[in-house]
C-alpha cells in the first residue's frame, strides 16, 4: 500500500516538474511580454505545486530522501511523469495545447484528490485547484484563439493536436501503482472529454480518430526526449556530487 | 500677475522640485532625453532576462529554481512599467521595440556578457542589480513623474533581487573547494563590467549636464560609481572573496575606497556592438518576436471576429 502511495504520489510530483521544466523553456522568448509573465507564473504554479508533492513522498520514503534528491538523482526509467508533459514545446500553439490538454485532467483530477482518503494528497489538491482553475481558463482561450484566429494560426492548432492526441489517454489508463488509488478513471475522461469537445468546437478544431494511444511514461518508459530534460535539470547535482546549494 | 510662458513654469516646477506630468508642456529635448533613457532602460530589463534565463532549466535545486523564475518574470514586470512610462512620452511600445531590434535604441552593455557558471547568478544578482540599485533609487527622485513612480516599484522588487544574488554566493563561498573557486571566477569576470554599468566619467558623459540641470539625474556617474565601490568593497569581506583590482584600498582621507582605472576601451567596444553576446542577445530577442508574430497576428483575427459577433447580436 505504502509503496504504491510513494509511486503514486512521484508519478504526481514528476509530472508537474516536467511540465514546469518545459515551461520554463520559454521564459525570456515569448510571444508577447504579457504572455511571457502568464506562462511564467503557470511554471511558478507547477512548480510549487511538484515540490508539495516531492516533499510528501520524501516524507513516506524517509532516509533523508528530500525534494532534491528525488527530482534530481533520480534516472530515466524512475521518472513516472505522463509522456504528454515531456513534450517540445514547438511553438505558442503545441504549448498552449499541452498546457489545456493536461490542465483540464489536472483540475478534475485534482477535485478527486480533494475528496480522497489520503489527507496529505487532499490538501495539497485543495491547494493547486485554485491555481490550476486559472491554468484551465487561460490555455482554453488560447486554444480557442488560435484555433478560431488565422489560417496559419488554426493549421498550427491542427498539428499540435496531430503531434499530441495520441499522448492523452494514457491520462486515463491506470498502472500497478494507480489500482488502488481511490481516483475514478471513467469519470475522469468522461469530463475530460467533454470539456474539450466543447471548447475545440469554439475553436473550430476537430477531435482525431481512431488514433492509436502512446503509453509507458507512468512506468518509467518514455519518449527519447526525457533523457535530455534531465540532463539540463540535474546536471549540477551530478556534476558536483553531494554539494549544498 | 505676470503671464510666464510655458519654458518658465517648467523650469519652476523643475526648481520647485514639483514633477513634470505627460500632458504638461516640455522641451523637445527634455521629452527625448526620458524616452531615450526610459525606453533604453526597458530594453534593458527585457534584454536582462537572457542571461539568467540561461540558466532556469539548470538551477541547482527545486527552491533555486523558484527563485530565479520570480526574478527573472520580475524583469519582465518591470520591462511592462517601463513601457509604459515611456509611452506616455509619445512612442508605442512597437515603435520602441522595433528601435531595438534594429540596433538603433540600446540596452545596457552589461547583458553582453555571457553567464558561464551558476555563480553567475549570484554575480549577476550582487553585482548586476547592485549597481543597477543604486542607479534606480537615485531615480525614484527623478523629475517626470510617470518614471520616478516605476521606480518606486521597481526598488522594492530589485532589493530582493540582489539579495538572493548575494545569497547564492554566500552559500558557494562556504561550500566545496570548486564551489569557491566558482564564486570567485564569476566575481573576477562580473566586476569590472559592472563599474562600467554608472557610464562614462563625468568629464567624457555627453549626456549628463542638461540632465542634471533638468533634475531627470541627480547625481554623477562618478559620484554613482564610488557610492557603489564603498558597498561592494565592504561586503565582499562576508564572503571571504577578493575583488579582481589591485588598487583597491579604504582611503581615510576621502573616506572612500580608492579603486584601479576601468579599462573604457573594452566598454566602447561593447557599447558599438562587439561584446561577447550582443549578437545573441539581439538575435534571441528577434526570434521570440518573429516566432511571435503569428500569434499576434491570430490574436487580432480573434478578437475582431467577436468584435463582429457582440455588434450583430447588438443590432
Amino acid at each position: 500500500m505504502k509503496y504504491a502511495l510513494i509511486d503514486y504520489t512521484l508519478h504526481l510530483a514528476d509530472t508537474t516538474l516536467i511540465l514546469a521544466q518545459r515551461n520554463a523553456e520559454w521564459c525570456g522568448h515569448g510571444p508577447i511580454l504579457e504572455q511571457d509573465i502568464a506562462i511564467t507564473n503557470i511554471t511558478l504554479d507547477l512548480l510549487g505545486q511538484s515540490r508539495n508533492f516531492y516533499q510528501y513522498a520524501a516524507s513516506l520514503i524517509g532516509h533523508n530522501a528530500s525534494e532534491d534528491s528525488l527530482a534530481y538523482l533520480r534516472k530515466e526509467r524512475e521518472f513516472k511523469n505522463l509522456l504528454l508533459v515531456e513534450q517540445p514545446n514547438k511553438d505558442w500553439g503545441q504549448t498552449t495545447l499541452r498546457q489545456f490538454l493536461f490542465s483540464q485532467f489536472h483540475f478534475f483530477l485534482l477535485e478527486q484528490l480533494q475528496k480522497g482518503n489520503d489527507t496529505q494528497l487532499a490538501a495539497i489538491a485543495e491547494k493547486s485547484i485554485k491555481e490550476t482553475t486559472y491554468h484551465v481558463r487561460w490555455s482554453s482561450e488560447w486554444v480557442i484563439r488560435l484555433g478560431d484566429g488565422t489560417e496559419e494560426s488554426h493549421q498550427r492548432m491542427e498539428n499540435a493536436i496531430e503531434e499530441l492526441w495520441r499522448y492523452t489517454d494514457e491520462m486515463f489508463t491506470p498502472v500497478e501503482y494507480e489500482n488502488e488509488s481511490s481516483v475514478d478513471f471513467k469519470e475522469l475522461k468522461t469530463k475530460w472529454l467533454n470539456n474539450v469537445k466543447k471548447v475545440f468546437a469554439e475553436a473550430t478544431l476537430t477531435i482525431p480518430e481512431n488514433e492509436f494511444m502512446q503509453t509507458g511514461g507512468k512506468s518509467g518508459v518514455h519518449t527519447e526526449h526525457l533523457g535530455y530534460i534531465l540532463s539540463d535539470l540535474q546536471y549540477l547535482q551530478r556534476t558536483f556530487p553531494g554539494a549544498t546549494w | 500677475m505676470p503671464v510666464q510662458n510655458p519654458e518658465q513654469i517648467f523650469q519652476q516646477k523643475i526648481e520647485d522640485e514639483l514633477k513634470i506630468e505627460p500632458k504638461d508642456w516640455m522641451p523637445d529635448a527634455y521629452r527625448k532625453t526620458n524616452l531615450r533613457q526610459i525606453s533604453q532602460h526597458a530594453h534593458s530589463e527585457v534584454v536582462g532576462m537572457l542571461p539568467e534565463g540561461n540558466w532556469i532549466t539548470r538551477a541547482p535545486s527545486l527552491k533555486r529554481k523558484a527563485i530565479l523564475i520570480a526574478k527573472v518574470q520580475d524583469e519582465a514586470g518591470h520591462g511592462l512599467y517601463l513601457y509604459s512610462a515611456a509611452e506616455t512620452l509619445g512612442q508605442s511600445r512597437d515603435e520602441m521595440i522595433a528601435d531595438l531590434h534594429t540596433g538603433k535604441a540600446k540596452y545596457s552593455s552589461i547583458f553582453n556578457y555571457p553567464s558561464l557558471t551558476w555563480a553567475d547568478m549570484g554575480a549577476i544578482g550582487w553585482l548586476v542589480d547592485g549597481a543597477a540599485i543604486i542607479n534606480q533609487v537615485m531615480l525614484t527622485r527623478t523629475s517626470y513623474g510617470p518614471y520616478a513612480r516605476a521606480m518606486v516599484r521597481i526598488c522594492k522588487e530589485e532589493s530582493f533581487h540582489q539579495r538572493q544574488g548575494f545569497e547564492i554566493l554566500l552559500v558557494l563561498s562556504q561550500g566545496t573547494d570548486e564551489q569557491k573557486a566558482m564564486c570567485q571566477d564569476a566575481i573576477n569576470r562580473w566586476w569590472w563590467p559592472s563599474l562600467m554599468m554608472f557610464g562614462p566619467h563625468d568629464s567624457e558623459s555627453t549626456h549628463s549636464e542638461q540632465s542634471m540641470q533638468w533634475k531627470i539625474k541627480r547625481k554623477s556617474n562618478d559620484e554613482l560609481r564610488q557610492q557603489f565601490v564603498d558597498m561592494i568593497a565592504e561586503q565582499i569581506k562576508v564572503l571571504g572573496m577578493k575583488l579582481p583590482d589591485k588598487d583597491l584600498k579604504w582611503n581615510a582621507e576621502k573616506k572612500h575606497y580608492d579603486f584601479g582605472k576601468i579599462n573604457w576601451d573594452e566598454f566602447w567596444n561593447v557599447v558599438r556592438g562587439n561584446g561577447p553576446c550582443n549578437k545573441q542577445r539581439l538575435d534571441a530577442r528577434r526570434k521570440a518576436h518573429e516566432n511571435g508574430q503569428w500569434v499576434r497576428e491570430a490574436a487580432i483575427a480573434y478578437a475582431e471576429k467577436r468584435n463582429e459577433k457582440n455588434k450583430s447580436k447588438v443590432a
